[in-house]
């Protein structure tokens, strides 16, 4: 248990500890913990060690619970329908071998969910109760602490909460290991390990959110997923992929809750304030009906609503009780209004855009076995590229598919170096110490805005053109230059402090890569004003590597369908 | 969007300041919780489940349209017990079961 009182009392040194382990994951998530189980499955003699910055039990995207399984194979349905679904909706940006690998592991890893306890909806005979070709309807209020409850059950599993992760431990182009602190007591750790996964999630906090005042974390994706994983990746040589694909969720108005429940559940179409859906209009893939959603407002045509007018008493009740399952704050705000979904639309907005390569196709460029471009670091989940529409169960095959590979590295052993941490120590202690006229909320609210206004962010419509990114490459510049004067009373403050370092490192590249695709291939997400349409010529994956302190693109052919992919 | 206290019911076990998964929570020097940062809270309501006595209640920020009411919740067995004080003091209590899954 933590105590504010007693920490304040501390001193300004780290202490630094060493810990070795075989497999070392970095965030304990839904891919890290099912790394770790399939890890322990397949092999019996290797430890592993989960490095989680908040408690595994209820961290990252499945804090408050989800509301369906939304990539499963349904009967009747093949792994190639997946593929061709997510293709199909990532306008061919995506990498079939990462698709199709994960897509066939889909319904083990969902059988898996279920036999830790997770209730899945069923038909009378006992099969699945499927919601359109893909998705199942659950509970999925407890899906964290089942996961949780598996992995602390393994013994050759070490698992430290509260720790965070700050950057990798490399030689030459092979990792070894990575450097944390916790979040509470005044520790650095040094992590060594053979193999190594980065499944720390996605980026949310890049551009001004919904709400930038007080409620400025009611966002979609969990505020504490702040791009770590994309951050350390990018300044030890690891290749990106897509980042310019970013993710732009349609989400309910104010609470920012999930509308698919409210859209595939009941049925709920989106209409202007005219009463006319629009939705054939734009098109229904992902972006598109968030585009359709933003043109219609600039169009004074808002606000649009998902119509939920109509239903059924039942079905009313029903959905008070869904979101509970999954974002609590839509119930409390339907009751606390009194303006249930059967007495009123559901408003719907689009959020701020995020980083998240289980929705598009944005992160580490992996090959088929998930392994990086550096060897020895495995991406799964949220953090690894070229494979969107992945979700809860294409996440969990994802640590599935990289534990496997990461096998044969415990026969490998990396070299051993001399690792000299005082430099790293000396510039965290610095900030423990020092004090500072700039907070560090101030220099993130300066970066979430300038993001917003010259990068594409809700202020523009999404839209932004090569004037509006240089303007926003030479702010993000001087902000990274002003937040190395920061100063923190707590472990909590200095965490923040690497946060925002490391979305300002993340922010870069981003800004380069929605500068190098001349194109706009999907609206919303990298909606160009100066290049308005899709070009044929931009079929191909815009890739990018920190190369002598420069953002390096990098364009790469699409990988055709049948190939496995090597580095 | 944050979190509230009922400072007389905490019993400081500390369960709230582990699970929070932004490590927002902490005990005072009398050992009772409170929300350290509440503008960075997200509103997953991990630490209104953990507590053992129900003394967290969740609410709306103005800023996002709240209106003043609050959401707790109790559990019992496989069943956790939401229940919503309205801005007017009248309460609702919905029963959720863990092993009943959603119909939508
Ligand atoms: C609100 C929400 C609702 C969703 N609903 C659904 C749904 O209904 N159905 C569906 O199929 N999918 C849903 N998704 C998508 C799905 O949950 C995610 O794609 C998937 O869980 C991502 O898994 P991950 O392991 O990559 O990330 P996470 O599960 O978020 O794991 C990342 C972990 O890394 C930790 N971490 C981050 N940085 C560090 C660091 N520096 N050091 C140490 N640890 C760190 C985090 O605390 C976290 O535990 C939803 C996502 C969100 C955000």
């Amino acid at each position: 248990m933590y105590c504010k009182q007693k920490e304040s009392n501390m001193s300004t040194k780290l202490s630094v500890q060493t810990l070795h382990t075989d497999f070392l994951i970095l965030g304990g998530g839904t891919a890290g913990c099912a790394a770790a189980l399939s890890f322990c499955r397949a092999d019996t003699a290797h430890s592993v060690l989960i490095v989680e910055k908040a408690h595994i039990k209820r961290s990252g995207c499945l804090a408050a619970g989800v509301n369906a399984l939304n990539a499963y194979i349904a009967p009747g349905r093949t792994p190639q329908d997946y593929v061709d679904y997510a293709q199909q909706d990532a306008e061919g940006i995506a990498r079939a071998d990462l698709l199709l690998t994960m897509a066939e592991g889909l319904n083990a890893a969902t059988a898996r969910l279920e036999a830790l306890g997770l209730t899945i909806l069923k038909n009378a005979d006992g099969s699945f109760a499927t919601r359109g070709a893909r998705n199942l309807k659950i509970n999925g209020e407890n899906i964290k602490p089942l996961l949780a409850a598996a992995v602390e059950k393994e013994p050759r599993v070490t698992v430290k909460n509260h720790v965070n992760v700050l950057d990798y431990i490399m030689h030459e182009n092979r990792i070894l290991g990575a450097i944390a602190l916790d979040v509470r007591e005044r520790v650095l750790y040094i992590l060594w390990a053979k193999a190594v996964l980065c499944a720390t999630g996605g980026a949310a906090g890049l551009y001004r959110p919904n709400h930038p005042g007080f409620s400025r974390h009611k966002m979609w994706y969990p505020p504490f997923n702040t791009g770590a994983g994309y951050a350390m990746g990018i300044r030890a040589g690891a290749e990106m992929t897509t980042l310019e694909m970013r993710f732009i969720a349609l989400r309910c108005r104010d609470t920012i809750a999930p509308t698919g429940t409210l859209a595939q559940g009941v049925g709920a179409r989106q209409v202007n304030a005219l009463g006319e859906n629009y939705e054939a209009k734009y098109g229904i893939t992902t972006s598109g009906r968030v585009h359709g959603t933003v043109t219609e407002n600039r169009a004074g045509r808002g606000p649009c609503v998902l119509k939920t007018v109509g239903i059924t008493p039942e079905q009313d009740v029903d959905l008070q009780r869904a979101y509970l399952n999954m974002a609590p704050s839509q119930t409390l705000k339907w009751l606390e209004s009194g303006q249930t979904p059967s007495v009123r639309n559901v408003e719907i907005a689009g959020t701020e855009p995020y980083i998240v390569g289980g929705h598009t196709a944005s992160g580490y460029w992996v090959s088929t076995d998930r392994e990086t471009t550096i060897r020895g670091l495995f991406a799964a989940g949220d953090v690894a590229g070229g494979c969107p529409q992945k979700y809860v169960t294409g996440a969990l095959v994802e640590g599935e598919i990289a534990a496997a590979a990461a096998l044969k590295y415990m026969d490998d052993p990396p070299p051993t170096i001399a690792l000299d941490v005082t430099e790293k120590q000396r510039t965290l202690e610095a900030y423990l110490r020092q004090q500072s006229e700039e907070s560090t909320d101030a220099l993130e609210a300066e970066m979430q805005g300038i993001m917003d206004e010259y990068a594409g962010g809700i202020q523009t419509s999404y839209r932004f053109s090569a004037e509006s990114l240089a303007t926003a490459a030479e702010k993000i510049h001087a902000l990274t230059l002003r937040a190395k004067n920061l100063a923190a009373t707590s472990m909590q403050e200095l965490v923040y402090i690497c946060e925002l370092q490391e979305r300002l490192v993340l922010c870069r590249s981003l800004i380069a890569h929605l500068n190098a695709r001349q194109e706009t291939r999907w609206h919303s997400f990298a909606e160009r004003t100066d290049y308005p349409e899709k070009s044929a010529a931009w079929e191909c994956f815009v890739n990018s590597k920190l190369v002598d302190g420069k953002v390096q693109i990098i364009l790469r052919d699409l990988v055709e369908a049948g190939v496995r992919y090597e580095h | 969007m944050s979190i509230r206290f009922t400072r007389a019911l905490c019993i400081g076990c500390g369960a709230c300041t582990e699970i929070c998964p932004g490590s927002l929570l902490a005990l005072d020097a009398q050992g009772k919780a409170f929300m350290a940062h509440p503008e960075n809270c997200w509103g997953c309501a991990s630490c209104l489940k953990e507590c053992p006595v129900s003394a967290i209640a969740l609410y709306l920020g103005a800023d996002m349209g709240g209106l003043g009411g609050t959401l707790r919740v109790r559990r019992e067995g496989t069943r956790l017990l939401w229940t919503i004080q309205k801005p007017d003091g009248t309460e609702i209590t919905i029963p959720v079961d863990s092993r009943e899954a959603n119909h939508y």
